[in-house]
């Protein structure tokens, strides 16, 4: 622990700090564009070439906007609540491996931040913070609907935390460890998300849940709360709390990627063909292009999906979680470790029974939903 | 035992939005592509001409009679032959649209003798204060045709005595 060190990891984290946030304001022009395009809108184009200077156009405007505080709100938490929601939406990603180590100039560097041989419950732990902010939002504000809202995605974030977490497990069962590197170097040969498709989806849904998007974007539900639990924000505060839900956004699809998409290492007609020389075992910084590409597509589906489904009723968005995921992503754990214990004893192939088995499982999950959708139907004829 | 359907059904929804980003936007980039009007749009009033530059408007106040909205004042004054603005005896010395009473009925182009006012393409009709909104005749009316004199014009005497011309069958 030498001076160096500490300030290469300043170096580190304020460098990823300014990527986020930077990150933060394309990734608005970039769903305002595609949004736009599915609704045969062109979106934002007249700042700049493309529309490429807009977000800064909209920072700028948010500055200058004047910030309200209601007359009876508690002050402290209310300028508190947007810090709150911030900090652990852009330090969840300190864990995620951009690269493997890269050497340069004869100085072995790491492109993450922390390497912890816990990360994945890292990532539970601060993602769960996330909610404090966003419930001290609506409630601080002295105001009907944001404290509704607060509320709202207080029970959401918890009821869905826990199909996340469940579905990590699967992951870290499949892998052996926690730690995010091992988590990726186990997906040398094959990606989790295809031996758990199940849990990959079962993940999905959940972070659309966490980070309160559409579909279930009940906190903000703009046709019931006006806008939930930032109604009375205004000015660099809602910045702040819009900053932290796009944000939320890449840090999750990162995660994803880590867990599921095999994270930093080329897909798999790059890494195992002849084309592996541009695989991350040559060339450690292409680990970034990767990582780019594949959270650029999970991106693109957290958009396609807003685009395409309406907000679902409160109630199926909790019966769905607690009744549907929670039990799904348990079955999910068991047939897993099940697979994995079948691979160890008798045949490493057996390990197939893992994905076969769940798809079944999770076929059988969509027939219920059906049925007890269309009892539903039938009962209210 | 419903398994297929459901997730048929989401893919299709999701294929329906995803198909849509294909398909060439609706969007026209207004200030610098201008959607054309339809051929009977009814927009800024504008007041015409003769082809030898004399103004088709001979301030009889019909328009101004007829305008539901009382948008129009028409003030005439007398033609003279050594100041000659309009065929026959009177010319309008002032003609006012205001332009934020104005319902653009198209009735002021209905009731004019001499076709003189004529409801155009033009739909940007901006302004920032409520006396900029009044259109005073400079500005309604149409240049000097090619060929044409401005007005006033000194004219033979005994040439322009008809204020209503000879029409033939009105078009359009």
């Amino acid at each position: 622990m030498n001076s160096f060190l500490i300030l290469e990891w300043f170096i580190k984290g304020f460098v990823w700090v300014l990527v986020l946030i930077g990150g933060f304001a394309y990734l608005t022009l970039y769903e305002r564009k595609a949004l736009a395009r599915i609704q045969s809108r062109i979106g934002p184009n007249r700042a700049g070439p493309w529309g490429i200077l807009q977000p800064i156009a909209d920072a700028l405007k948010l500055i200058f906007k004047e910030e309200l505080t209601p007359a009876k709100a508690d002050k402290l938490l209310f300028l508190l609540a947007p810090v709150i929601t911030v900090v652990p939406a852009v330090v969840i990603t300190a864990v995620v491996p951009w690269t493997p180590a890269v050497s340069i100039l004869g100085h072995t560097l790491t492109l993450y931040i922390a390497d912890i041989n816990v990360g994945v419950l890292y990532i539970m732990s601060v993602a769960s913070i996330a909610v404090y902010g966003i419930v001290l939002s609506g409630w601080s504000s002295n105001n009907k609907y944001a404290t509704l809202g607060g509320m709202r995605s207080s029970a959401q974030m918890v009821s869905y935390e826990i199909s996340l977490g469940l579905s990590f497990v699967a992951v870290i069962l499949l892998a052996g460890s926690m730690r995010m590197l091992d988590i990726v170097e186990a997906q040398r040969t094959i990606w989790f998300g295809v031996l758990q498709p199940v849990g990959l989806t079962i993940f999905l849904i959940a972070t659309l849940a966490e980070v309160n998007r559409a579909p279930f974007d009940m906190p903000e539900a703009e046709q019931e709360l006006t806008a939930g639990y930032h109604t009375e924000y205004s000015g660099m505060k809602f910045a702040l709390l819009f900053m932290a839900e796009y944000v939320k956004m890449i840090s999750i699809c990162a995660i994803a990627a880590t867990l599921f998409l095999g994270g930093y290492r080329a897909p798999w007609p790059i890494s195992n063909t002849f084309l592996s020389f541009l695989s991350t075992d040559r060339y450690p910084l292409l680990g970034l292009v990767y990582y780019f590409i594949k959270i650029f597509i999970l991106l693109f589906g957290m958009i396609w999906v807003r685009a395409t489904l309406p907000r679902i009723r409160y109630d199926r968005l909790m019966e769905f979680g607690w009744k549907v995921l929670l039990p799904l992503s348990l079955a999910v754990i068991f047939i897993t470790a099940a697979g994995i214990i079948l691979a160890q004893q008798v045949a490493p192939a057996l390990l197939w029974i893992t994905p076969v088995a769940s798809l079944l499982v999770a076929a059988f999950a969509v027939a219920m939903i059906d049925r007890s959708l269309r009892r539903k139907d039938y009962a209210r004829r | 035992m419903r398994v297929v359907e459901p997730i048929v059904e989401l893919a299709r929804g999701l294929w329906t939005t995803l198909h849509m980003m294909v398909e060439k936007p609706v969007t026209i980039q207004y200030p610098e592509a201008k959607k054309p009007v339809k051929p009977r749009f009814r927009g800024r009033h504008a007041l015409k001409r003769y082809d030898n530059g004399l103004e088709k408007c001979i301030g009889c106040s019909l328009c101004a009679a007829a305008c539901p909205a009382d948008a129009i004042f028409v003030e005439s004054s007398e033609n003279t032959d050594d100041q000659r603005y309009s065929p026959g005896e009177r010319y309008a010395s002032t003609y006012e649209i205001n332009m934020l009473r104005c319902i653009f009925c198209g009735f002021c182009e209905d009731a004019c003798p001499t076709e003189a006012i004529v409801l155009e393409d033009n739909y940007e009709l901006t302004f920032t204060d409520r006396r900029q909104a009044i259109y005073p005749k400079a500005m309604l009316i149409d240049p000097v045709p090619e060929g044409g004199q401005p007005t006033p014009q000194k004219t033979e005497p005994g040439i322009f005595t008809r204020s209503v011309p000879e029409m033939k069958d009105p078009q359009d």
